[in-house]
């Protein structure tokens, strides 16, 4: 069976199962910084490698120059290659100049690259060091996007991870709710104001809008996740004591209500309170989505790997908008965040973990999906072969968490089938 | 190391991906690490190329690093050749492969291959993309005709004169700036001109194209900073000589001309070929407005150079600033700049050519997609003359840089941003106008200068030390309009410190005023 509509009786599905391994046309983790220099507005990201890294962070985040960014590249050069200058001094160098550039910030990341890593420069004990000659002013961590570790979001879970061991110890007794993963300034304020309704107090979001809000962590914190590429972090606030939520993301209104409907449970708040709160966010939510249902009902989409959200996205299509899977590519799958989503799947689509670029290209072109979820590299090139295709990196960049951005989601999938019934110009095939 | 905020160009790698993204039948293997495939949406995107560059990427991991790369390497050379049949397979590293040295191009000059394979040096840390670029098509082009090549000593035949003369177009590139359409414009120059277009490199050429370079009587070297390595080959290897004028402009249109003319001994009157509209368009008295106004040019060389000289003899601007991020081409800047009495500044620093811009407070910048987020945050007007440039600067339309088409295209562009000569003096009668005003901007760029003038770029200057302002000296400094507002601003704060002056008045203003105006 090549291709499934969402069914009535779901069993689950068990995961991927094909490996494919190849060429894979994947960002690396440093491109996670376009989004997290954002989202911690007193955070810079120093990245410690060649021009390419430097030209890979401004071509994709399409030359945006309407202020002084907060990251950078420290480019390796000749003379530090061949050990001519201390790589620790030059970096000790270069972080003076900039934290004398820029006096509010608060946290620094130096960030391992592909060059980096090869030449085994240890950022770790860099940063330690540069810890003590800064430490009344400024807190330094190092994690690794480099391309050989990490591909697309996983720079968010190493960057989030590199920060664990910051975060204080949540007294004894008490309790908290920790929200692990980037979500946008409106949904933390959506979410927020759904807690507060739900009676879930001492609620932090991790990361936070600055990088001094510091979610405590202990046995009593309970996790979950906004979006599946904080595997690694879960795992790090699990080894403190904290405990995980299981629960699909919080993608769609079904999504959406399984993920609060979880947290309640976890919370021990009765069900009829959580049925009374969520009821009106949700129903508000359906009709956002039955907005959009007609253009995606009965079209077939394909998903090339990209940033981890492929599972949960293919789900929300299934789920909510009768949409049928043609298959599901995965750059690598963390069973451990999957877990929500897969129980919501049906077993039978197919699902390959990895890529080699090529033959899932021609994959592609031999299923002719209706829609086709893809990095911006190949999109055109898609298109012009007359296959409609949706950028993945779209999904990462845009509020599409919660009830509120559900019929926002279902629209950027129908989005590009709507323009190709409005244009009555040339043609795409 | 070296602290980098944004990057005019990029890596060399980058550079050899546009030669063979430029060309037919051509394939690149590219051993670099995983991610290094966002280079494809340069041109996906921000050209919007219908097809992915004709480039394999090893993308190794760090699992790969356990294991042999060099396997992987001559895996993937042998998947692009089998499954791409290109005439020509290029190989080269990209910065991380560079520093593991499987030395791709041996491995694959061992492994036996259907295709011949032109290996590439691209020296990822101590150069840069449009070096990686010329480098790459310099290769290729040798690799390609290195059999060929005459005994030294050999005299060049004499063209045949029952033969029409012939050039080679070289340099221009994908993601060139509008190199598309200045293709088109010079083959029309040169066709009407009597010359042949023997071939057009590295864009739309394949590798046999290039195998027929020779047969050419001269080598148009269009973009120095790709052609300039492979033009002075030719020119030692084969005797051919080399058309260096670039046709940008309407002065230097005419020039090239004449230097095509008198290389190939054709006996041609520039009036004949072709005529701009830009002479007449400068000429008219609307353009008045424009004597004098005051600009700053950066840019890779040869735009940074052309565009000076338009600037000053075709618009009758005042070049203010002029400067590269070019190295390669500092010395012949340098010499330029020395021409206009300025010194030249290179770098590639983006934050210094923003420091100098706000020094020089000009009232118009020409540069690239960096120097109109400057202009922009500094409220200046900014027309792009080079790479590296935004998705909006590969236009549809027709709009090439070259040629006397090119000339017009030069003269609507660098007017556009401007406010146009009657509006400018109304705003500098009528300055309280609630509704007509200058925070607003052209009227003819309806909301986009309204985000330009709203950060107000013309803040007291962080070297003023202890002056002040006196309330109504700043009210009357208000009265004058934004595009002079802060040279008015920084040169009166200069007056006072020079004249030992703590508080401005509204006197003090006009008295720099008269002592700048001498």
């Amino acid at each position: 069976m090549s291709s499934v509509i969402a069914s009535s009786e779901v069993v689950g599905h068990a995961g991927p199962g094909e490996q494919e391994r190849g060429q894979r046309a994947v960002f690396c983790g440093l491109t996670s910084i376009i989004w997290l220099h954002r989202r911690i507005q007193d955070a810079f990201f120093l990245v410690v490698g060649s021009r390419t890294c430097a030209h890979l962070i401004q071509s994709a985040a399409g030359v945006m120059i309407f202020a002084e960014p907060r990251f950078a590249t420290a480019i390796l050069q000749e003379r530090d290659l061949a050990g001519m200058a201390d790589c620790n001094e030059e970096l000790e160098r270069v972080v003076a100049e900039l934290l004398g550039r820029r006096s509010g910030i608060k946290r620094l990341f130096l960030v391992g690259s592909c060059p980096s890593e090869v030449i085994k420069l240890d950022l770790e004990t860099a940063a330690a060091k540069l810890q003590a000659k800064h430490d009344n002013r400024v807190r330094i961590s190092a994690f690794s996007g480099s391309g050989i570790e990490t591909t697309f979001t996983q720079g968010e879970d190493q960057c989030l991870q590199s920060t664990v061991k910051d975060l204080p110890v949540l007294a004894e007794g008490a309790r908290n709710l920790v929200v692990v993963g980037t979500v946008s300034d409106i949904v933390e304020d959506q979410f927020r104001r759904i807690f507060s309704d739900l009676g879930v107090e001492d609620v932090h979001f991790y990361p936070g809008r600055r990088a001094q809000e510091l979610a405590p962590i202990g046995p009593g914190t309970q996790l979950i996740a906004a979006q599946p590429f904080v595997g690694e972090t879960v795992r790090a606030l699990q080894a403190r004591g904290a405990s995980l939520i299981s629960a699909p993301f919080p993608l769609g209104a079904e999504g959406s209500r399984g993920w609060f409907e979880a947290i309640g449970d976890a919370w021990g708040i009765d069900s009829d309170t959580v049925a009374r709160v969520l009821e009106l966010p949700y129903q508000r939510s359906k009709r956002a989505v039955a907005a959009q249902f007609d253009k995606l009902s009965g079209r077939a989409v394909h998903f090339l790997p990209d940033s981890q959200l492929e599972i949960p996205m293919a789900r929300f299509l299934t789920e909510e908008c009768g949409v049928a899977i043609k298959e599901i590519g995965t750059p690598y799958h963390d069973a451990l965040m999957m877990s929500g989503e897969l129980s919501r799947l049906h077993p039978d689509i197919k699902i390959v973990e990895g890529q080699d670029l090529d033959p899932a290209l021609e994959r592609v072109r031999s299923n002719r999906p209706d829609l086709t979820i893809c990095g911006m590299g190949i999109a055109n090139a898609l298109e012009a072969e007359g296959l409609r295709t949706k950028w993945s990196i779209e999904l990462v960049f845009s509020p599409v968490q919660g009830f509120d951005q559900a019929g926002d989601l279902a629209a950027l999938f129908a989005k590009p089938l709507v323009r190709e019934a409005v244009l009555e110009v040339g043609s795409w095939s | 190391m070296e602290l980098t905020l944004w990057t005019y160009e990029g890596p060399p790698h980058v550079g050899a991906i546009r030669v063979a993204a430029s060309m037919k039948g051509v394939h690149l293997m590219l051993h670099s690490p995983q991610g290094d495939t966002y280079a494809d949406l340069l041109f996906t995107m921000i050209e919007r190329e219908g097809r992915r560059p004709p480039v394999t990427y090893t993308t190794f991991q760090a699992r790969d690093l356990g294991g042999s790369t060099a396997e992987l390497v001559i895996h993937s050379i042998k998947e692009a050749a089998n499954r791409f049949k290109p005439q020509v397979l290029m190989v080269a590293d990209s910065c991380t492969a560079e520093l593991i040295q499987d030395q791709p191009g041996a491995l694959a000059l061992g492994t036996e291959l259907p295709v011949p394979v032109i290996p590439l040096e691209m020296a990822a840390y101590t150069r840069k993309e449009n070096w990686g670029a010329a480098e790459t098509f310099y290769q290729l082009v040798r690799g390609l005709l290195s059999r060929q090549v005459p005994p030294p000593g050999s005299e060049r035949p004499a063209r045949d004169p029952d033969k029409r003369p012939s050039v080679n177009l070289l340099g221009p590139t994908k993601l060139g700036f509008r190199c598309r359409d200045d293709v088109v414009e010079i083959e029309r120059l040169l066709t009407s001109m009597g010359v042949d277009i023997n071939v057009v490199a590295p864009l739309g050429a394949s590798p046999v194209d290039c195998q027929r370079l020779p047969e050419a009587d001269a080598n148009i070297n269009l973009c120095p900073e790709v052609s300039d390595l492979t033009c002075s080959w030719l020119a030692r290897n084969f005797g051919m000589p080399t058309i260096y004028t670039i046709p940008m402009g309407w002065g230097a249109t005419r020039d090239f001309i004449l230097e095509v003319a008198a290389v190939l001994g054709l006996d041609i009157d520039p009036d004949s070929v072709g005529e701009s509209r830009l002479p007449w368009y400068s000429r008219s008295i609307d353009s008045t407005y424009l004597t004098g106004k005051r600009v700053f040019v950066f840019g890779d060389g040869s735009h940074a150079i052309a565009a000076a000289r338009v600037a000053r003899d075709e618009m009758g601007f005042e070049v203010v600033g002029l400067g590269t991020y070019s190295r390669e081409m500092a010395r012949q800047v340098r010499t330029v700049a020395k021409e206009f009495g300025l010194e030249a500044l290179i770098t590639d620093n983006y934050l210094e050519v923003e420091q100098r811009v706000q020094e020089l407070q000009p009232e118009m910048v020409l540069g690239t997609q960096m120097e109109r987020h400057i202009a922009k945050r500094l409220g200046i007007p900014c027309a792009v003359i080079c790479t590296p440039a935004h998705v909006q600067d590969y236009p549809a339309r027709y709009s090439p840089q070259m040629g006397f088409e090119g000339a017009n295209v030069l003269f609507d562009t660098w007017v556009h941003p401007l406010i146009m000569g009657l509006e400018e003096h109304l705003l500098h009668m009528f300055r309280d106008d609630f509704e007509f005003n200058d925070s607003v901007g052209p009227s003819h760029l309806g909301s986009e200068g309204e985000g330009a003038r709203a950060t107000d770029s013309n803040q007291a200057d962080e070297d003023a030390g202890d002056l002040t302002w006196a309330t109504d000296a700043e009210r009357e400094l208000k009265k004058i309009p934004f595009f002079v507002r802060g040279k008015a601003r920084r040169n009166t704060e200069r007056f006072a410190v020079e004249q030992g002056i703590s508080i401005i008045q509204v006197d003090t203003l006009y008295d720099a005023k008269a002592h700048f105006s001498q």
